[in-house]
């Protein structure tokens, strides 16, 4: 099968199968505990350089605990999936992690408008873009997952974004029509945040997978943070549930409210006042890395950044209005009703 | 007849163009309003999708993100993006709305940069979900204002496709037949596409509004259908709906 066309982007990751094919032969599967804490996940498992894919959807089911940890730890170079990723694509964007990006959906955070720093590091030219689209990076996930170099696709074809992919189009040798094909896609390390999990590394989500499923199989890494860690019992004895087994896990890290300030799907809410302080602070650069010193750089850990922005407090009114509760006595004022 | 402002009119024109017994893909914002306010007027067998998953929602509340957890509040499904778009590429999807910074007469739209892509003079997000949706969607609906920096002659960048040259170009480009631009709906006028051309073609304007104030705020040379009617305006019944039940915090219909 010749290609007929292809756009002319960078493809920053080897969708050759059997290098795949013998990487995940010599991953072994590992049943002792995976615990460890964030900062030892990113020491171990993120490396200069790496490509990598976050899970969840822009600020929904995200793990802000682990990313504050790759822009901690000050990670360079890295390659990542811009898979409608907002709040954790400003993330990596405000510690200057990434060089390049393959894009579906980067900078904005939906309605709430775009993200000013993210904007500049991106316009500054000093990330080398190459574009996708939402389904094509879910579909590229699959590919990688299935072991196939390639999957076909009705999408893409016949624009600029297809201009500046690395996709080609080839011609269906059974039907005859056209395809955009999607080079498969595999990351070094996923990076995936989850409602439970055991210290194995069996993971439980409720609610949206959005393209979780496939890109934890198509990692070659693959770190899960959790909001509650639980016996392996509670997997054992409900495993329709999992969605991501130990056997593809490589670190577990206990993390209650790992997503902040993201939407934990019915655990809390969005915070939509401190995403819009972010927005804010990062208008002015002199502002916004004072705010870094303070939120991410100059903390201990995430709970001391959870600390910073209203503590328990917050995180019990954030609890309340995912559960569309009447907020009664409790307040960040520390007032009661 | 009520007042209304410009917001609540798209929406209710949006609403009034999906179909009872068919399935929309949205996104959060006017679109998402325009689907529940379909659901709750004359449609109420109609499904609504997200792309991040959710299928068939009761939403308490307009959602934020497209991926938040009113996405999928006591919805059939909660499942992935593959299942949603999917479903979109085996021919499931009837309508889908989309918007963009730049719109051309053919509803090519752009959401990725102006200027040259190498070196933006502002870079946006990108196609997210919405070239997919486009590609694969039977009906693409867009919601946007009527202004000429938006209605452009060529657009910086297709991110999206609309009829691309013409007539033919999508299939001809390996896109699946059926599939295409439909509705631009204003805040002035309503618009579909001329059948020969594929070109952007005003059906009907808003009470207020003139044939001479849509041409100065487009950007390119738009078609009139041969009778142009004045859009019917927002029922009674319509505006009750929206405002109580769909978006009683105007969180959408207040901006």
């Amino acid at each position: 099968m010749s290609a007929l066309r292809q756009g002319s982007g960078t493809l920053f990751c080897d969708p050759d199968v059997d290098k795949a094919r013998a990487y995940f032969g010599s991953k072994k599967p590992q049943f002792a505990s995976k615990l460890m804490t964030a900062r030892e996940a990113i020491e171990r498992f993120v490396h200069d350089g790496d490509y990598i894919g976050t899970g969840g959807f822009g600020t929904n089911r995200i793990s802000a605990i682990l990313l504050h940890e790759i822009v901690r730890q000050r990670r360079k170079n890295l390659g990542v999936a811009g898979h409608t990723m907002t709040h954790d694509f400003q993330l990596l964007c405000a510690g200057e992690c990434i060089n390049r990006c393959d894009v579906g959906y980067i900078l904005g955070l939906e309605a709430r408008g775009l993200s000013p720093n993210a904007r500049r590091l991106i316009q500054s030219g000093k990330v080398e873009l190459c574009e996708w689209t939402n389904a094509a990076l879910a579909w590229r996930y699959r590919a990688a997952a299935m072991g196939i170099s390639f999957i076909p696709a009705r999408i893409m074809l016949g624009t600029d974004t297809f201009e500046h992919s690395a996709a080609k189009q080839v011609i269906c040798p059974f039907t005859g029509k056209k395809y955009a094909a999607l080079p498969a896609l595999y990351p070094d390390v996923a990076i995936i945040h989850v409602h439970r999990a055991d210290p194995t590394g069996n993971c439980q989500i409720d609610g949206l997978e959005v393209a979780d499923f496939e890109l934890s199989q198509a990692a070659k890494h693959v770190i899960i943070s959790a909001e509650e860690i639980v016996s392996e019992d509670v997997i054992r004895n409900d495993p329709t549930r999992t969605r991501i087994p130990a056997t593809i896990v490589d670190a577990v890290v206990e993390a209650p409210y790992g997503c902040y300030p993201g939407n934990m799907p019915g655990k809390y809410f969005s915070d939509e006042d401190h995403i819009q302080k972010w927005m804010e602070v990062e208008k002015d650069p002199a502002t916004f890395a004072t705010f870094l010193d303070e939120h991410i750089y100059g903390v201990k850990d995430f709970y001391e950044y959870l600390d910073k922005c209203g503590g328990l407090r917050r995180l019990i009114e954030l609890s309340r209005e995912e559960r569309m509760l009447p907020l009664l006595g409790i307040k960040s004022d520390g007032g009661a009703a | 007849m009520s007042d209304f402002n410009a917001m609540e009119f798209m929406i209710v024109i949006g609403a009034r163009a999906l179909v009872d017994h068919s399935i929309v893909v949205v996104g959060t914002g006017a679109p998402c309003a325009a689907a529940m306010l379909a659901q709750k007027a004359h449609a109420p067998n109609l499904v609504v999708m997200f792309e991040a998953g959710g299928i068939g929602p009761r939403m308490p509340q307009m959602p934020i993100s497209v991926g938040d957890s009113r996405t999928f509040y006591k919805a059939m499904m909660a499942t992935s993006m593959n299942t949603v778009m999917d479903a979109c590429s085996r021919g499931r999807v009837d309508y889908t709305f989309l918007g963009g910074a730049q719109i051309d007469a053919y509803g090519n739209l752009n959401s990725t940069c102006i200027g040259d892509w190498k070196k933006p003079k502002v870079r946006f997000p990108g196609s997210g979900g919405a070239n997919d949706l486009a590609s694969l969607c039977r009906k693409t609906i867009v919601m946007t204002p009527q202004d000429n920096r938006r209605f452009v002659e060529k657009v910086d960048f297709i991110t999206t496709p609309g009829y691309l040259t013409g007539r033919g170009a999508r299939e001809e480009a390996g896109l699946p037949p059926g599939t295409g631009p439909y509705r631009v709906i204003t805040d002035m006028a309503v618009m579909g596409y001329d059948e020969a051309t594929c070109r952007m073609q005003v059906q009907s304007i808003h009470a207020g509004h003139t044939r001479e104030e849509i041409v100065k705020n487009t950007g390119f040379e738009l078609l009139f259908a041969k009778t142009i009617e004045t859009t019917d305006p927002p029922t009674d019944q319509e505006l009750e709906i929206l405002r109580k039940e769909v978006d009683p915090r105007r969180y959408v219909i207040g901006r």
